[in-house]
């Protein structure tokens, strides 16, 4: 192709996302534009495409992003090239939101037309804008009896005041307004900017090892090309490689000799990390070299820590070997050796967040087949100590003595909570038991309300989501972004098993909310732990003081009192049942500790409740 | 050699609220095409597995009582031509009745052909349990049935009573016992309460409905259990068997000494040649079976030596006086300290096993925590 040529294909290259809150439709509606442009033929593929690993499905999420290229042929008879580029839908995720989105022209927003939006759109919205992103709105489920198109269309343009007037009414579900959006991409979304001629600039939103071609990086052309054997270098890191391959996903991968302006696409390079090859980086060709990387690119750092134990110490190298495979496809997920006195030989890994961690620790223990004890999540502490000295404290087991610190730093967040008013009671009420401080409250219409506070970022790891969602029925939506370091009073509190010290157990909270924690992780922990031989006492402690205290009552009576005739079988498999219980407790000192216990600070509030 | 027989009757009038054992409603059911299914079986079972003598039978359900007397005559007449030319001079012979549904009519055949021991439902003594339970008796007919059996001539009685059952006080159970024991009868079998799946208690207690005592409760009733009857002079000899001194059920220490047994009937169980098996527990798919493949069996199981030995241990420690370590030796060729050495100085220094010299038993606090124990010794 020549310059011109490759002018006029780039004229008909529209490259969009989808914007949308947990449920809202965006699979769906996916699936339906693929449908329509004839990517998928019926059922080629499983309901819902772009969400591909079976953990995605199941949790109705979507964690690694996907695009795919489309031809679609216009009611002005042109044939177009659409780049759908899937986004994550998580909180997590913001940084991977915001690259994909860097690497579109145009988004669709979709919005139930039953609920309005949420404060995960709003969010993702804005992500939208600051990458100058047209916004296409796209009210859907426009066939549910609740359906209030014309409310939502009002409650859009009020929020976030976009023009709705155009905005399409659809559902994705009946196949409803799926020309009219389709139309409008082509109309309504700008075609790629750029000399296909300029030297290489391709944007990196996201990549992942595969173990036969190295990394796969998933790229925008932004200027210039790129071809198979060309010598490309990472702007980032200075890394160097030569392209190997490269291609579209239809969604099958159909490998090119070329990619241009404008395209989406993969490279391959022989890459062998993925830390080479890093979200939001620029690739430029080592021949005709940009001057500087495209705006945006920063290093991902994790937000928050735990300590991951196989269940049977046996299994330690198979867990170093898991987290050695997934750190391939997920540069954000770090980890070093540590070692607890309770658990013995594991790793402390840190995560952009809770959802995050959850997925790590799940693939772990479905795709690697090992039983974890994971510790209750920290956030990274700031520590002045009395030397002057300042310590960065990411496992509260590690946090020094009381006496030596003059001053405790922690993150802070800006939580944005999207509700109907009928609960900023309940909201309010949580909020400041979780220390936040209350800065705006607004009236989106005449039902519901943004509230904003600044919250601790432990108190959100700690159990604010299912907090929010009981007290809210479910109806609040929830976002937060890092606002940085403020001290705070925090002190580090001891669990003690049978007078032990349980490093695994040691937690760090602030001083007035330490005498209900204590009294609430005391407790959960006598439920949980099973009776033993001998009353074991549990203890919280702050220092020497000891702040709770709650008793595990001995085991009075475990005998199998009943006639099974002669089915030996039976009785067997209730001891092996009872037995494999037990193997999957860590015997701390003399007690023996289940799993769950060490994740016992998360569920204090929920116990009382249910 | 296989010495015992257990049989097993699936019929019942009621269906307690408990009962996970394989059972049906008596009604419509084809009883005696199912009696005619259990003599072919016994017949098989005794031509491909001979005995040398059978000691110990035991009738079991169900509710073996539920069988009308016609039933019963042709059901015990099959029994005793198929089993009883091998029977030992001491034959213990074991017949499950459930008071409310015996008759002396009943009592009389079941002498006729040489049953000697009664395993009584009593299960409580007070209506209010026996309801909870749904139990289709009284109180008043526990004293009836012992009656009945002491005029048609049965000396050797035991009663079953549950402890740990729903709003069961301490107190209940200890009037059960006196009860129990002033109807002066030869052996108590107590069972605490097993929630199971598939009953009555599983789903009240799903929904929150089964107030269950706390365990504190139930050791105190276990406790009360063998202390009170201990003081009668019914000793324990199992973790759920009390017995005057000589009574003791032969047929269930067969089970505890892990030896051989025959299953007939429905859902039965069998040890046979160091085979365990299984009946089908359906009646059509057990007659079909019969009658398709010769025997009923729906699984098979060829236990290892390392099984049968784990089973020697969590089953023998079930009795007071534990397990024989020179019986041990002379079945497996290997002493009981050189298999499981390492289990049993753990369960010592807990104080939940003992060493008496000949056997390993089960100390005082280890009859509570047995699971504790037993599970020590299988390789799981």
């Amino acid at each position: 192709m020549n310059r011109d040529q490759k002018l006029e294909r780039q004229s008909r290259i529209r490259n969009f996302s989808i914007i949308a809150h947990i449920d809202h439709g965006k699979s769906t509606l996916a699936d339906r534009i693929l449908e329509k442009t004839g990517a998928l033929t019926d059922r080629e593929m499983k309901d819902q495409t772009l969400d591909a690993m079976d953990l995605e499905r199941e949790r109705g999420i979507t964690i690694k992003l996907n695009s795919v290229q489309l031809t679609y042929t216009a009611k002005d008879g042109e044939e177009y090239i659409f780049h759908l580029i899937d986004t994550p839908g998580h909180v997590d995720f913001t940084y991977e939101v915001s690259r994909s989105l860097a690497a579109c022209e145009g988004a669709l927003l979709i919005i139930d037309a039953a609920q309005g939006i949420e404060a995960q759109t709003l969010a993702n919205v804005y992500l939208a804008l600051d990458n100058d992103l047209e916004i296409l709105p796209v009210i859907n489920k426009i066939d549910l009896p609740s359906a209030e198109p014309e409310r939502v269309a009002q409650e859009v343009e009020d929020v976030i005041g976009l023009d709705t007037s155009d905005a399409v009414l659809a559902s994705a579900k009946n196949g409803i307004g799926i020309e009219e959006i389709l139309e409008q991409i082509v109309e309504k979304v700008p075609a790629p900017q750029g000399d296909p001629e300029g030297p290489l600039q391709a944007l990196i939103f996201d990549s992942l090892y595969d173990p036969y071609r190295g990394v796969v990086a998933y790229i925008r052309i932004t200027e210039g090309s790129v071809k198979v054997g060309e010598k490309i270098r990472m702007m980032a890191t200075g890394k160097e490689f030569e392209v190997t391959e490269l291609g579209v996903f239809t969604p099958k991968p159909v490998a090119k000799k070329e990619l241009s302006v404008g395209d989406v696409g993969f490279l391959t390079a022989a890459i062998k990390n993925v830390g080479d090859s890093r979200v939001g980086d620029t690739i430029t060709s080592v021949k005709n070299s940009a001057d500087k990387p495209l705006p945006g690119y920063r290093r991902m750092n994790p937000m928050v820590y735990c300590g991951l134990y196989p269940v049977d110490s046996a299994e330690y190298n198979d867990l170093r070997e898991a987290l050695e495979r997934l750190e391939l496809n997920d540069s954000s997920l770090q980890y070093e050796a540590e070692t607890s006195q309770a658990l013995g030989f594991g790793f402390r890994c840190g995560f952009l967040g809770l959802l995050h961690m959850e997925i790590i620790q799940e693939r772990i223990e479905r795709e690697f087949n090992i039983d974890l004890i994971t510790t209750a999540p920290s956030v990274i502490y700031q520590v002045k100590l009395t030397d002057g000295e300042e310590k960065i404290i990411d496992n509260p087991a590690l946090m020094p003595d009381a006496q030596t610190i003059t001053e405790v730093q922690e993150p802070f967040v800006k939580a944005t909570i999207m509700a109907p008013n009928d609960y900023v009671g309940p909201i309010m009420e949580l909020c400041q038991g979780k220390r936040g401080d209350f800065i705006d409250m607004q009236y989106l219409d005449e039902t519901r309300v943004n509230i904003v506070y600044h919250i601790p970022l432990s108190e959100i790891v700690y159990d604010f989501f299912d907090q929010l969602k009981s007290s809210t029925k479910g109806y609040a939506s929830f976002d937060y972004e890092m606002m940085g370091y403020k001290p705070s009073n925090l002190v580090k509190m001891d669990i003690l098993l049978n007078g032990e010290t349980i490093d695994a157990l040691s937690i760090i909270v602030h001083r007035d909310f330490a005498y209900e924690r204590g009294k609430d992780i005391t407790e959960t922990l006598k439920d949980l732990i099973p009776r033993q031989q001998f009353e074991v006492p549990v203890q919280a402690s702050i220092g020497q003081k000891v702040v709770a205290r709650s008793t595990i009552k001995a085991i009075r009576k475990n005998v199998l009192a009943k006639c099974y005739g002669g089915d030996i079988s039976r009785k067997r498999k209730l001891l092996e049942k009872q037995k494999e219980g037990k193997k999957r407790m860590k015997t701390v000192g003399k007690v023996e500790v289940p799993q769950e216990a060490f994740m016992a600070v998360l569920r204090q509030d929920n116990t009382k409740k249910n | 050699m296989v010495n015992a027989v257990y049989l097993h009757i699936p019929f019942c009038d009621y269906i307690c609220h408990y009962c996970d054992f394989n059972k049906v409603f008596m009604q419509g059911q084809p009883v005696v095409e199912y009696l005619e299914h259990m003599d072919i079986e016994m017949e098989r079972t005794l031509e491909r597995f001979p005995t040398s003598g059978v000691t110990t039978i035991f009738v079991g359900g169900g509710t073996p009582t539920a069988l009308n007397e016609q039933q019963l005559e042709q059901f015990l007449q099959s029994v005793s031509n198929r089993f009883l030319p091998y029977g030992e001079n001491d034959l213990e012979f074991t017949m499950e009745a459930n008071p409310g549904s015996v008759t002396p009519r009943k009592l009389e055949i079941m002498k006729k052909y040489g049953v000697n021991r009664l395993s009584i439902g009593a299960q409580a003594f007070q209506d209010s349990l026996l309801k909870r339970l749904g139990r289709g008796h009284n109180v008043d007919e526990i004293g009836d049935i012992v009656t009945m059996a002491k005029q048609a001539g049965f000396e050797n009685l035991s009663l079953d009573l549950m402890f740990g059952l729903p709003e069961q006080k301490v107190e209940q159970l200890s009037e059960s016992i006196e009860r129990a024991v002033s109807l002066g009868i030869t052996h108590i079998s107590s069972y605490s309460l097993q929630v199971e799946k598939k009953t009555v208690f599983y789903n009240q207690w799903r929904k929150g409905e089964l107030p269950l005592p706390t365990e504190e409760a139930e050791a105190e009733m276990y406790s009360e259990l063998i202390n009170r009857l201990e003081a009668h002079g019914l000793k324990q000899y199992e973790i759920s068997n009390f017995a005057l001194p000589g009574y003791e059920s032969q047929h269930n220490i067969t089970y505890w000494k892990n030896n051989e047994y025959y299953g007939i009937g429905a859902g039965a169980h069998s040890y046979v040649n160091g085979v365990r098996r299984a009946n089908a527990g359906p009646l059509k798919q057990y007659m079909t079976r019969i009658d398709e493949h010769g025997f009923p069996y729906m699984e098979e199981n060829e236990l290892t030596k390392v099984e049968m030995m784990e089973e020697e241990m969590f089953m023998g420690l079930r009795m007071r006086k534990g397990v024989s370590k020179q019986t041990f030796e002379e079945k497996y060729g290997d002493s009981v300290e050189s298999v499981f050495g390492e289990q049993i100085e753990k369960l010592v220094s807990k104080e939940l096993l003992k060493d008496t010299g000949t056997h390993i038993a089960l100390t005082e606090q280890g009859f509570f925590l047995g699971n504790e124990v037993f599970q020590e010794f299988l390789a799981v």
